[in-house]
């Protein structure tokens, strides 16, 4: 079961594939079946394992602040709020 | 409140407190220095800002960023240093920012010399910065009126939301002359609702003269023009001495119409039907006025301590009806009544010839 | 085979999302341009020291040209290189607000050299954040005073000689020589590690003015993949190889008083 999640607003994104090469599950891919209004083809999701780990890594590095990022609130683990 | 014998550089800085200037940023600069050196010790005494910039460059933007947050801003300065501040007026002008700039001209072009002068009148009146826009322009010739139109700069440069330049010369900034002070003014503690002060319980405020679409800023200089005409229909000021039955209209402004006065007198006592027309304001130019005057009048003689400049607003509000003949001096030469006499009297002469 | 998940499970709460001071529109930058980073952590450090409503931006002539429409705080656009000496006029006035500027290199470096260095020199209650990609952005990428010996640039096309153009200016090193100075730090937005340093750096920073000690400058080393040719991965490489050997990151003077507000951040 995933322990995250993220959404990337496709309006937003500008598919500069940063979030896809910081990725440390190496789940995230630029949709090329998409294009947003502005052209671009958007980031998004690809985690059909669950690998997700919610560490925000992707939203850190996205200039343009697309992504928002979901943790399981696991009490023991303590996730703390990030950055 | 009581005469005082001032220095002009004095009585416009202390004109200025008490009109309620809160911030004021500057350059030393001769002939208006004192102005500056007199705030040093003035505004921190009351508490308000004071501050030597670098370069006029820094002190005019200084001075834009005092604007933006709503207070009362000024600076001053002198030819060179007002020619520095041209990029930060216009961004001043084109933010609808109130604000009041002092020139205190001196002989040019280049570094010229410290002699008075009035060889910036394009510079203010035509092109204060780049784009389309007049700043207001003062043009005080004693001590008095360099208080008093300080003042009237403040109200007119918040009243429109303008610039405001106080268009004096180092004669104007170094003599002393008894004149009387206004009462000192509180800082006003309100602040515009569109200044900058920190977006607490509102939408962000934005002061920015950047428009990018090419519709926008024709909007933006629109709005320019509506406040330039308005203040074209109501701001005009002028003085006069001896036109209701002047044949030759003698046109001077600051220093140069003061000494022109002395000339008229003289013509007068000789006899010769001469009158001064005094702009007051040197934008908006007194066309109305001076247009009317030409109706009676044989021709004008306009006196200026430049190569002639305020000529042009003076030939375009007389359009060709009657001559328009010059006297003036250049690089800091201070024209002598007699000599502008003499002047006055040649082109009178010329009546007489065309019969 | 699991379906991906579409939607957050019920388990699941937001930890990382679009800050606040972030205004929600878009941005012009080019794609992968570590300027919108520089606004996203700008925003999330307005947002964690909750004083947005206290903000004021001074934006500058270059990318960042539009920097006041993307802060949800009020903003002003200064003259290219004077927003030092705006946000002088601002402080100034109004010295409880907190006064920000936020600088390419040509604006910062080039044309407001003078501005900054005695912005500085003053010891402003100001704070800069100066982004440093080493070109020109806004007008096509001509040569910066931070571009590199060699590099080649639309205005230095055969790549920047030291005899006709001298050598890259380092301004964290010049500031942190004036005794205005209270925290002079350069960092960088390469990878993670780096973005999230440039965040406390930044919230230091901030912290630096809200305790009005001096002049606080954060020098971020920026990338600018397209007038650099460079995809946005290559671009961070860039920096990492190329622009940090020559403006090697750290703290180039952080006064104790600034040092003991970095610990309690």
């Amino acid at each position: 079961m995933a322990h995250g999640m993220i959404i990337v607003d496709e309006a937003h994104c500008k598919g500069c594939a940063l979030c896809t090469t910081a990725c440390p599950q190496q789940i995230l891919e630029i949709d090329t079946q998409t294009l947003n209004d502005r052209g671009y083809h958007p980031a998004h999701l690809a985690d059909p394992a669950g690998r997700c780990t919610g560490c925000a890594i992707c939203a850190v590095i996205c200039p343009d602040a697309c992504i928002t990022v979901y943790r399981e609130a696991r009490a023991k683990q303590g996730g703390g709020k990030d950055a | 409140m009581p005469k005082e014998l001032l220095k002009g550089n004095i009585a416009i800085a202390e004109a200025a407190v008490r009109a309620g200037m809160q911030a004021y940023f500057g350059y030393p600069i001769t002939p208006q220095t004192e102005l500056l050196e007199y705030l040093s010790a003035r505004m921190p005494e009351l508490g308000r800002t004071f501050l030597q910039a670098e370069s006029e460059i820094a002190a005019i933007h200084m001075v834009y960023g005092a604007a933006c947050t709503g207070v009362r801003a000024m600076t001053s300065t002198s030819s060179p240093g007002y020619s520095l501040m041209q990029e930060g007026l216009s961004y001043i002008a084109a933010s609808d920012l109130p604000c009041v700039v002092v020139n205190m001209m001196r002989g040019g072009p280049g570094l010229g010399n410290i002699q008075p002068s009035q060889g910036d009148y394009f510079q203010m009146t035509r092109s204060a910065g780049h784009g389309d826009y007049h700043p207001i322009v003062l043009a005080p010739a004693s001590v008095q009126e360099a208080i008093d139109f300080t003042l009237l700069a403040f109200t007119l440069a918040e009243q429109y939301r303008h610039l405001v330049i106080l268009a004096a010369d180092g004669q104007v900034g170094q003599m002393m002359e008894p004149a009387e002070l206004p009462p000192l003014l509180p800082v006003a503690e309100e602040r515009p609702v569109w200044a900058l002060t920190g977006a607490r319980g509102r939408g962000k405020n934005i002061i920015s003269s950047l428009h990018l679409r090419a519709e926008e800023e024709e909007i933006a200089n629109q709005r320019i023009q509506a406040r330039l005409l308005t203040i074209c229909a109501n701001e005009q000021r002028s003085t006069e001495y001896a036109t209701d039955d002047a044949e030759l209209l003698v046109i001077g402004f600051g220093t140069a119409g003061r000494i022109a006065y002395s000339a008229v007198e003289a013509a007068r006592a000789k006899g010769l039907k001469v009158g001064l027309l005094r702009p007051q304001t040197l934008y908006p130019f007194p066309e109305d006025r001076l247009s009317r005057l030409a109706r009676q009048m044989r021709s004008c003689l306009v006196v200026e301590m430049n190569a002639g400049q305020m000529i042009e607003d003076v030939r375009l509000a007389v359009a060709g009806r009657i001559p328009v003949r010059f006297y003036g001096r250049m690089g800091g030469m201070v024209p002598m009544p007699d000599d502008v006499l003499t002047a006055i009297e040649e082109a009178y002469a010329l009546h007489a010839a065309v019969v | 085979m699991m379906q991906a998940l579409r939607e957050p499970t019920a388990e699941m709460e937001v930890i990382y999302q679009h800050p606040a001071a972030l205004s929600e529109c878009r941005t012009h930058y080019c794609p992968g341009c570590t300027h919108g980073i520089a606004h996203r952590l700008l925003a999330e450090a307005i947002d964690e020291l909750g004083i947005r409503e206290r903000v004021i931006l001074v934006a500058p002539v270059g990318c960042a040209v539009f920097a006041y429409e993307y802060f949800e705080v009020d903003g002003c656009e200064a003259a290219h290189g004077r927003a030092p000496a705006m946000a002088t006029g601002i402080k100034r006035s109004c010295p409880e607000n907190l006064v920000i500027t936020y600088q390419g290199d040509g604006d910062l470096a080039s044309i407001g050299a003078a501005e900054i260095l005695h912005a500085a020199a003053r010891g402003e209650r100001i704070t800069t954040i100066f982004v440093n990609n080493a070109v020109y952005g806004m007008t096509g990428g001509q040569m910066a005073p931070t571009s590199l010996l060699g590099q080649k640039t639309t205005s230095s096309p055969a790549g920047r000689m030291a005899t006709l153009t001298g050598y890259p200016l380092h301004m964290c090193e010049l500031l942190s020589g004036l005794q205005g100075s209270t925290y002079i730090v350069r960092r960088s937005l390469h990878d993670v590690r780096h973005i999230r340093q440039a965040k406390k750096a930044i919230t230091t920073a901030l912290r630096v003015q809200m305790a009005g000690l001096g002049f606080g400058m954060v020098e971020l080393l920026s990338s600018c993949p397209t007038n650099w040719g460079l995809t946005p991965e290559q671009a961070m490489g860039w920096i990492e190889t190329k622009l940090i050997p020559q403006y090697p990151l750290g703290d180039y003077k952080v006064t104790d008083e600034a040092k003991a507000l970095e610990k309690a951040g």
